[in-house]
């Protein structure tokens, strides 16, 4: 059997905060299998060392903001035969995507000494809306056993067993006690994917959204219920608008709530 | 030393509750029973009687569910909560059996099953038709083994309910309150103010075995009558009903009503109300590889029917719309069961009505049916 040489990974940054590299870095005990499993290539926030493209599988962190990502993103994909998008960033634009809502020269204007030194996009997209994506990983920050299951999936050739189901699923396999019903407490576990563990029910809080909305959200069902817990309108809407704020269908529960409510 | 046959009764002082824990535990059971754990009554382990919710008690209904203290210092003083005795018997997650890779081949070492031997303390008599629907899924034409190993050696040490939850419909199931039969110890708490003491049946020879050196009391005909009493207040005041009288073709030929579109807008598709049903058995598994590919472990977990990828077939799912998700859960439960295990799926606990988070209510569901059958064809 002749050997095969290992598969070619590279990381890739854009704009993000480097948390979901940092994701792979964690994964302290399954690192040395995943280094002898696959030749760690180009992955800058670990080691200078880089390899030259091309890559078998390239990990895309970060949406893309600028003039220059727009075409590093694709340099990228064209060096790269699986692209996979890590972190609610790369597949829904990140919190940086608030501005996709705003006025973007305001803010250059107001928040730096020098505007003039800041070249930016007036809005901030998930990596999909540049280039073809082979399988995007949601999370902010994703989640370590999601990403080597991914990575794994990718050794063997097979479709990754990422489930894109709501989080009560897995809030309620754990045992957890509805913070919902019991507390009456805002939760948007009932439209976001699973994937975290259900990490902040099991702390008394309700789900953040943090890995954007699950396969098939009914967030028009869950607003009353937001409101029904004493969310104003206006804060309705800021739970919807965080990491995932630029997700369709998060976007779209936000548009829902009349803005006439929200506070000036 | 009490020697007792099956049938017979005793009575348990309150202060003497402690003796019989103590029993089951030099009995060599693990005993799970309700307990408080983040605002609300769940089933954990039971080292001490302090561990039971004493005068602790739930309120609930559809979509909201509080823990409240009581007046008095009731043990059993409350319904079901947000747990079933279903994550003991067929836990959330399983595995099934690990593959090593031997050269070219592989080889399939199944998962040891130790056989525990459970004492459920506190199975209400919803739970008990729960678990005989369950075993006519699990270990019934179909064999699981861990859940054959995990029942085999059951305990199941019952209790009447003093009350009745604000989602319970026992009563309409014919599965409740009173328990009849399926236990192996049936407890009644009696509660006045000059006696706090328990009324025990014994239901089988396992249950008889545990009562050998725990402190009893005879049980007169006045205990009996007491407790007949208490049962009969919680029947008449129960929380909701649901009428089943042909139930089985009222929903099967109404797969258009237009009532299905209208609960389809308020559920969220969640899977609570398949979580929390302590009758709910679907799951799906998955192949969890280690990176070299040397070895891989084969898991079980809790799936449901709300899912969108519970019926993916060759890419897309055969259910896409949420009406055909809930109207799929509604019919199987309360038709389909019927022919499929000669059992309704539902036992009228309450807990799908309670856990909802948007609170649709099962009962209402079907009386809404019930109302105005659609016409054979016709369109919502
Ligand atoms: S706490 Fe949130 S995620 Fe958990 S079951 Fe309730 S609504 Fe769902
Ligand atoms: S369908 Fe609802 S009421 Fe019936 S057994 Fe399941 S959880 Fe209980
Ligand atoms: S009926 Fe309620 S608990 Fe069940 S899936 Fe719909 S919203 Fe969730």
């Amino acid at each position: 059997m002749a050997t095969r040489r290992p598969p070619r990974v590279a990381v890739w940054k854009f704009a993000s905060c480097d948390g979901c590299q940092l994701t792979l870095l964690d994964c302290e005990d399954e690192l040395l299998a995943v280094a002898d499993a696959v030749e760690i290539a180009n992955f800058r926030e670990a080691s200078r060392a880089v390899v030259e493209g091309p890559y078998d599988l390239s990990l895309v962190e970060g949406s893309i903001t600028t003039a220059e990502d727009a075409r590093r993103i694709r340099e990228v994909r064209a060096q790269s035969r699986f692209l996979v998008t890590i972190g609610a960033c790369a597949t829904a634009g990140g919190i940086q995507a608030l501005r996709n809502f705003a006025d973007v020269e305001e803010y250059r204007r107001v928040v730096y000494a020098r505007p003039e030194y800041i070249t930016t996009l007036a809005s901030s997209t998930a990596i999909r809306e540049h280039v073809a994506v082979d399988f995007e990983l949601r999370g902010c920050p994703i989640d370590k056993s999601q990403l080597l299951e991914v990575i794994s999936a990718f050794l063997v050739d097979r479709v990754p067993n990422v489930p894109t189901e709501s989080v009560c699923i897995e809030c309620k396999r754990r045992g957890n006690v509805c913070v919902v019903v019991a507390h009456g407490a805002p939760c948007l576990g009932p439209v976001t994917q699973t994937g975290c563990g259900a990490i902040c029910p099991a702390f008394h809080r309700g789900c953040y959204g943090c890995f954007g909305p699950m396969d098939s959200p009914n967030t028009a069902a869950l607003i009353p219920l937001l409101e029904h817990t004493g969310m104003t309108p206006a804060a309705v809407r800021r739970f919807f608008s965080t990491f995932n704020a630029a997700a369709p269908a998060f976007r779209a529960a936000t548009e829902s709530v009349a803005e006439a409510s929200s506070p000036p | 030393m009490n020697a007792l046959t099956v049938g017979e009764k005793r009575t348990l002082e309150r202060k003497d509750l402690a003796h019989l824990l103590s029993a089951l535990r030099s009995a060599g059971y693990r005993v799970v029973g309700p307990t408080i754990r983040d605002g609300a009554i769940v089933y954990g382990e039971i080292g001490r009687e302090e561990d039971l919710p004493i005068g602790w008690t739930d309120r609930q209904d559809a979509g909201t569910y509080r823990l409240e203290r009581r007046t008095d210092s009731a043990v059993f003083g409350f319904n079901v909560g947000p747990h079933s005795w279903k994550k003991y018997l067929f836990p959330s997650r399983e595995r099934l059996w690990t593959a090593h890779k031997t050269g070219t081949s592989f080889e399939i070492a199944p998962e040891p099953r130790e056989e525990v031997a459970f004492a459920f303390l506190g199975m209400r008599a919803c739970e008990l038709a729960g678990l005989d629907v369950s075993d006519r899924v699990f270990d019934g034409k179909v064999h699981d083994p861990g859940y054959h190993a995990r029942r085999t050696r059951l305990l199941r040490i019952a209790v009447q309910c003093g009350q009745a939850g604000g989602t319970c419909f026992c009563v309409s199931m014919g599965t409740g309150p009173a328990v009849r039969r399926g236990f192996d110890l049936a407890l009644t708490e009696i509660l006045s103010p000059a006696r706090h003491y328990f009324l025990v049946e014994v239901g089988t020879e396992a249950g008889a075995a545990v009562l050998v050196d725990v402190p009893l009391g005879p049980a007169e005909g006045p205990d009996t009558e007491a407790a007949n009493e208490i049962v009969a207040r919680t029947a008449a005041s129960m929380g909701r009903t649901l009428n089943v009288d042909g139930i089985h073709d009222l929903l099967l030929s109404n797969p258009e009503h237009p009532r299905w579109e209208i609960v389809a807008r308020r559920c969220l598709s969640c899977t609570n109300c398949t979580m929390v049903c302590p009758t709910c058995f679907c799951h799906t598994t998955e192949e969890v590889p280690d990176l070299g590919g040397d070895r891989v472990e084969r898991w079980r977990r809790w799936d449901s029917c709300f899912n969108l990828e519970f019926t993916s077939l060759h890419g897309s799912s055969v259910r896409k719309s949420g009406l055909s998700r809930y109207r799929q859960w509604l019919t199987h439960k309360l038709a389909g069961w019927y022919d499929q295990f000669d059992t309704s799926g539902c036992i009228g606990c309450g807990r799908c009505i309670t856990w909802c988070p948007v609170g649709i209510d099962i009962t209402e569901e079907v009386a809404a049916i019930r109302t105005v059958p659609s016409k054979p064809g016709a369109k919502p």
